[in-house]
C-alpha cells in the first residue's frame, strides 16, 4: 500500500520537474495526453498543478493495442479527444504505471496520428522493472522492484497505490 | 425466440456470449448491442485524427460478396474495413449467374483458399449470410449486409445510435417506421433492435398489402393513417419505396403514395416539435419523403451514412478477435 499523501507528494515533485525541464516560457505551450484509465486521473492532477492553459487530452489505446489478435477488442473502450493541435508542439504523455512499455508504444502510435509533435515527455507515477520494450520515463514519481506475480493499481476513491499478488504467469 | 431465431443465435454468439458473426439482431442481448454502439462511438473519434485509420485489422483481408448491387452499403463497409487497416477485396457477382446453394459453396471455398478473413455477404436470397457463416472455417467472420426481405443488422444498428447520439433513453422514445415493411429488410432489423433497446413504442404505418399479415406479432402498432400514426412521435424512419414493387400492383401509382404516405412539413408536424427524421437511402424524392423535409433541420440522413461507417467499424472489430476454443466439457 502506498498512500494518497505519499502519492500527492510525488506528483507534486513531478510538476517541479516538468516544469524546471521544460522551462518557464513552455508551459503555456504544453500539450498535455494521459492515458486511459489511470493515466487520465494522474494527468489531471499534473495538469492543475502546472495551472495548463491548454486543455487535458485523453487517449484510449486499445484500437492500437498489440495483442488484438490474441485477445480481441479491450472490453472498455472509451473515446480519444485531444482538443489541440498535436503538431509542432511539445507533448506530455502521462501515464500511471510504466512496465513492459507496450501500452506506451501503443499510445505513441495513436498520438503520431494525429499531428508530429514537436518532443514527447513521458510521464508516469510509477515505473516497474521489466521492461520489453526500448521505453523510458522522462518524468516519474517512483521506481517499483516488483515480482512479475505483483500488480500495481490506483485505488478507485484516492490517489493511493495498491500492490497486489496474482495468479503466477502460465 | 423461435427455434429458427436459436439456432441462428447459436450460429452468431459463441458458448462464451462473444460475437462470432452478425447475420441479424435477433437473439443479440441488450449487452451486446450496447456494446457494439459504445465501441461505435469511440470509432466516431477517429475522424478527429488527420490519419483517420487505427492497425487494429492490419493484415487482414475483408471481402465483400456481393450478389446485389448496392453503393452505399458497399462503400460504407468498404471504407470502415480500411480505415481499420484491413485490405478489402470487393467481389460483384450477379446472383442470377449463379445456381443456388452448390455454387455458393464454390465461390465461397475459393475465396477461403485466398486466406481471407471476413465475409461481408449481401444476397437477394434469405438466408444465403447465414449458409456461408455454417460453412466458413472457425476463424473467419461473416457479416450480413442484407439478405433478401429477412434482415440488415448494421443498417437497424447504425439507425439505433444515430437515435441514441440525440436521445439517449430509448424507453421513453415513440419511434415511427413509414412505408414498405412488408420488402423491408431494413425495417425487419430496425423493429428487433428497437425492441432489444427497450423503446416504449413501435409504429408502422402503411397500407396494408405493404405490412406483412403478422406484424404486430414482433411489438408493433399498425397504423394505415399517416396523421394519427405521427401524432407525438420522436422519431421517424422512412423507408424507401422500390419502384419494383409497383409492377406487382400492390400500389396504384407513386404519385397516389405521395399523397397518401409521404413525408410532408405538414405531416411532420403532428410528430413531436424535436422529432428527429430517418432515411436508409437512398431516398426517392418526392414519393415518400418531399425534398424540403429529407435536407430540413430535423433531417439526420446524412448523419447515418456517417455514423453508418463507425457502427460498421465496431461490428467488424468486435468478430475479427481470435476464435475461441469451445469450453472445456
Amino acid at each position: 500500500m502506498i498512500d494518497a499523501a505519499t502519492v500527492d507528494k510525488w506528483l507534486t515533485r513531478m510538476s517541479d520537474e516538468l516544469r524546471a525541464d521544460l522551462g518557464p516560457g513552455a508551459i503555456p505551450e504544453l500539450g498535455m495526453v494521459g492515458i486511459y484509465t489511470g493515466g487520465v486521473r494522474i494527468a489531471e492532477q499534473l495538469h492543475a498543478r502546472l495551472q495548463l492553459q491548454l486543455p487535458l487530452g485523453t487517449l484510449d489505446i486499445s484500437f492500437y493495442r498489440d495483442d488484438f489478435s490474441r485477445i480481441g477488442l479491450h472490453p472498455q473502450v472509451k473515446t480519444s479527444s485531444i482538443p489541440f493541435d498535436v503538431e509542432g508542439r511539445t507533448i506530455a504523455l502521462v501515464d500511471d504505471v510504466l512496465y513492459s512499455g507496450r501500452t506506451t508504444r501503443a499510445a505513441l502510435n495513436t498520438l503520431f496520428d494525429y499531428g508530429r509533435p514537436a518532443r514527447v515527455i513521458l510521464c508516469v507515477l510509477v515505473e516497474r522493472e521489466g521492461h520489453e520494450l526500448p521505453i523510458r520515463a522522462d518524468i516519474k514519481g517512483q521506481t517499483l522492484a516488483l515480482s512479475v506475480d505483483q500488480r500495481v493499481k490506483l485505488n478507485a476513491d484516492d490517489l493511493g497505490l495498491t500492490i497486489r499478488e496474482t495468479e503466477p504467469r502460465v | 425466440m423461435n427455434r429458427v431465431a436459436g439456432e441462428l443465435s447459436d450460429l452468431q454468439v459463441d458458448a462464451q456470449g462473444n460475437l462470432r458473426h452478425l447475420l441479424t439482431i435477433e437473439g443479440l442481448s441488450r449487452e451486446h448491442v450496447v456494446r457494439i454502439l459504445d465501441v461505435a462511438e469511440s470509432f466516431l473519434g477517429v475522424n478527429d485524427k488527420s490519419i483517420k485509420k487505427v492497425p487494429l485489422l492490419r493484415g487482414k483481408t475483408v471481402v465483400n460478396l456481393f450478389f446485389e448491387p448496392s453503393t452505399r452499403t458497399r462503400t460504407t463497409f468498404e471504407l470502415a474495413a480500411k480505415r481499420l487497416s484491413a485490405d478489402v477485396l470487393n467481389v460483384n457477382i450477379s446472383a442470377s449467374a449463379t445456381t443456388k446453394g452448390e455454387s455458393l459453396l464454390d465461390t465461397l471455398r475459393n475465396l477461403q483458399a485466398m486466406q481471407c478473413d471476413m465475409f461481408i455477404v449481401r444476397h437477394s436470397d434469405s438466408g444465403a449470410p447465414h449458409f456461408i457463416a455454417r460453412h466458413v472455417e472457425a476463424d473467419v467472420a461473416v457479416v450480413n449486409a442484407g439478405d433478401g426481405w429477412h434482415a440488415h443488422p448494421t443498417q437497424a444498428l447504425l439507425d439505433v445510435f444515430t437515435i441514441r447520439r440525440h436521445c439517449a433513453d430509448f424507453t421513453q422514445l415513440r419511434v415511427a417506421i413509414v412505408g414498405d415493411v412488408q420488402h423491408s429488410r431494413v425495417a425487419r432489423s430496425q423493429i428487433h433492435a428497437l425492441n432489444v433497446l427497450g423503446a416504449a413504442e413501435i409504429r408502422v404505418i402503411a397500407p396494408r398489402t405493404l405490412l406483412p399479415d403478422s406484424i404486430e406479432d414482433m411489438g408493433v402498432r399498425v397504423y394505415e393513417d399517416i396523421h394519427t400514426g405521427l401524432k407525438d412521435v420522436d422519431v421517424i424512419i422512412m423507408l424507401r419505396l422500390q419502384h419494383e414493387r409497383m409492377l406487382g400492383a400492390l400500389l396504384p401509382s407513386e404519385a397516389e403514395y405521395f399523397s397518401t404516405f409521404g413525408l410532408t412539413p405538414e405531416r411532420l408536424a403532428k410528430a413531436k416539435p424535436d422529432a428527429l427524421v430517418m432515411h436508409p437511402g437512398p431516398t426517392n424524392r418526392g414519393v415518400e419523403i418531399e425534398s424540403s423535409v429529407a435536407d430540413g433541420p430535423r433531417s439526420l440522413i446524412l448523419e447515418q451514412v456517417t455514423n453508418g461507417i463507425a457502427v460498421r467499424m465496431a461490428v467488424m472489430s468486435l468478430i475479427a478477435g481470435p476464435a475461441r476454443p469451445p469450453e472445456p466439457a
